[in-house]
């Protein structure tokens, strides 16, 4: 099964690597539990801030090990190893779904590791809840996995983390994901143009109408239908026959 | 996906040329490799060999002219799992042990050797638990050739397999590839060392500036470019005896100078300082291997091309890298 072998390949040099145990689990672990005790009975943007920092900080690092893949793409390509596999049998759809299957099964453990804390400063969510805020942050996280393929088959390994963390921090931090930063006016107007804004704001979703307005699918559905051509067309560029 | 069974045919190029935005690479070039040999290619940088071996992987696809790999396209004989390699300037993925990574590629193969085999084989089981992308040069490039062997392909190409290891270190490395090719693998790999084409390969293929100059048994082209020749003052020695000196291919006198062909200049210089102690003034000399190509292809050459000949091989190679 050259596919089972490939995936957990993959993740186990994911779960090796500082950036991942840094930015997708330590960093946003951390801030949450150093910034919700003086907080706990906080509300923010109508549910309580533990939920609201948990779904925040959530999305945070997770959508660092979502786009994390491309750090290893860069790397492996100024190595020579992703034109080292083009000679293996390898089959270019494995290699894909296994970066695709890495960044979820990464992203999934941050999410994890926050809803535990979650709990422990008080957040109560049914079953259904936990799920369908799951589920929406997974959604969500479709454009950052494709950005992290396309930017990593066509930055070089100095250029990538400023393009990777410029983008992470910057919708993360407009997404809401560290509080919220504009509450009406033409600001959030624009911020919900933003699938980081929707994944930060799953955990208000599934208190209230348990779904992401139309609004936010359409959003969530554009970035993803335009970014996934464009990380299928790095790909390919960067693995042709010439 | 059950792969169909390799046809018994080697490697086939025919009239195969390909450039890159002005450099001609390849100019044409036939070739075939009958399955169960081990071919050396050999030439300076620029010579080619790097763009032949990239259109046999499917790497590159020539501009004209067809390849073939066991009766299928190289991309289909490298989806078959028939092919296994080593390419230039490539160096493991870090975050894996060395272990890892040669068992991830077996992996990918229909029907891999044993991990562990294969690590002895190569000569790097005492390194298997060490990080892939902190090993030294030599090291890397034996892990490379690790990864080349176990999913047991029929064709083994290998550029440059030696570059960056040391004498002892290569030593070991042409010990285990002749022991794969014992098995009756298909082997191709290029050099740039002719001692390496001589030792290790049925028959050395010769490229200079994209065409192949020469082809042949590897004594053959030996004999045709490993020359060197000494020149000495020694009045009196019989050429017969000379001619037989150890590393001496032939001998010539013209009055008391001397003169003899050598293959190895170094056992016959020492062979005939031991026996004739009265020789003098002694000279070695000898073609350059890039001398010594540019020799065999200049003829070859357009008289317009020529002024250009002299230059090129350097400047082609600073191109392709």
């Amino acid at each position: 099964m050259s596919g089972a072998t490939h995936v957990r390949y993959e993740l186990l040099r994911a779960l090796r690597s500082w950036r991942t145990l840094f930015l997708s689990f330590g960093l946003p672990l951390v801030v949450y539990c150093v910034i919700v005790p003086s907080k706990r009975h906080a509300v923010t943007d109508g549910i309580s801030f533990p939920l609201y920092f948990m779904t925040g900080m959530a999305a945070y690092g997770a959508m660092w090990g979502s786009i994390n893949p491309g750090a290893r793409i860069a790397r492996d390509r100024a190595k020579g190893w992703v034109r080292a596999l083009r000679i293996t049998p390898l089959r270019a759809r494995n290699e894909i779904v296994a970066k695709v299957l890495t960044a979820y099964l990464i992203a999934l453990l941050t999410l994890a590791l926050l809803y535990l804390a979650g709990t422990l400063f008080g957040v109560r969510l049914d079953a259904a809840q936990w799920l369908e805020m799951t589920g929406l942050l997974l959604v969500g996280l479709a454009p950052f996995v494709a950005v992290g393929i396309a930017l990593g088959h066509v930055l070089s390994v100095d250029a990538l983390p400023a393009a990777m963390g410029g983008f992470v921090v910057l919708l993360a931090l407009l997404g809401g994901a560290f509080g919220q930063l504009f509450t009406s006016g033409v600001m959030l107007t624009i911020v919900k143009l933003l699938p980081s804004f929707w994944l930060v704001h799953a955990g208000k979703t599934v208190v209230g109408s348990g779904s992401w307005p139309a609004e936010g699918w359409i959003v969530v559905a554009i970035w993803t239908l335009c970014l996934i051509p464009l990380a299928a067309i790095a790909y390919r560029h960067d693995t042709a026959i010439v | 996906m059950s792969a169909p069974e390799p046809v018994r045919m080697g490697i086939e190029l025919s009239k195969v040329a390909k450039s890159y935005s002005s450099v001609q690479a390849v100019r044409g070039i036939d070739l075939a490799v009958a399955p169960g040999e081990t071919v050396a290619l050999l030439g300076p940088n620029g010579a080619g060999k790097t763009t032949t071996i990239d259109m046999i992987l499917g790497l590159s696809r020539p501009d004209s002219g067809t390849v073939a790999v066991f009766g299928a396209s190289p991309t289909e004989a490298v989806k078959s799992g028939w092919i296994g390699g080593t390419l230039q300037d490539g160096s493991p993925p870090d975050q894996l042990r060395v272990r890892e990574l040669v068992a991830l590629v077996a992996s990918y193969y229909p029907h891999p050797l044993s991990v562990d085999e294969v690590l002895r084989q190569t000569g790097i089981a005492d390194i298997a638990e060490r990080w892939a992308s902190k090993l030294s040069g030599g090291q890397a490039q034996r892990v490379g050739f690790a990864a080349a062997l176990v999913g047991d392909p029929d064709l083994l190409v290998l550029d440059e397999p030696t570059s960056g290891i040391d004498v002892e270190g290569r030593r070991e490395f042409w010990q285990a590839m002749r022991a794969v090719a014992e098995r009756g693998k298909t082997i191709l790999f290029a050099t740039h060392y002719l001692e390496e084409a001589d030792a290790n390969a049925d028959r050395i293929v010769l490229m200079a500036r994209g065409q192949i100059v020469a082809d042949g048994p590897a004594t053959e082209i030996k004999a045709k470019v490993g020359s060197r020749s000494i020149r000495a003052t020694l009045p009196g020695a019989g050429l017969a005896e000379l001619g037989a000196l150890p590393g001496v291919l032939s001998a010539e006198r013209h009055g008391d100078a001397i003169t003899l062909s050598c293959s190895d200049t170094d056992a016959a210089l020492g062979a005939l300082l031991s026996k004739f102690p009265n020789t003098r003034d002694v000279e070695v000399s000898g073609a350059s291997l890039e001398e010594a190509f540019l020799e065999l292809t200049v003829d070859k050459d357009d008289h317009d091309d020529r002024d250009t000949v002299g230059v090129a091989p350097s400047l082609v190679g600073q191109e392709l890298r």
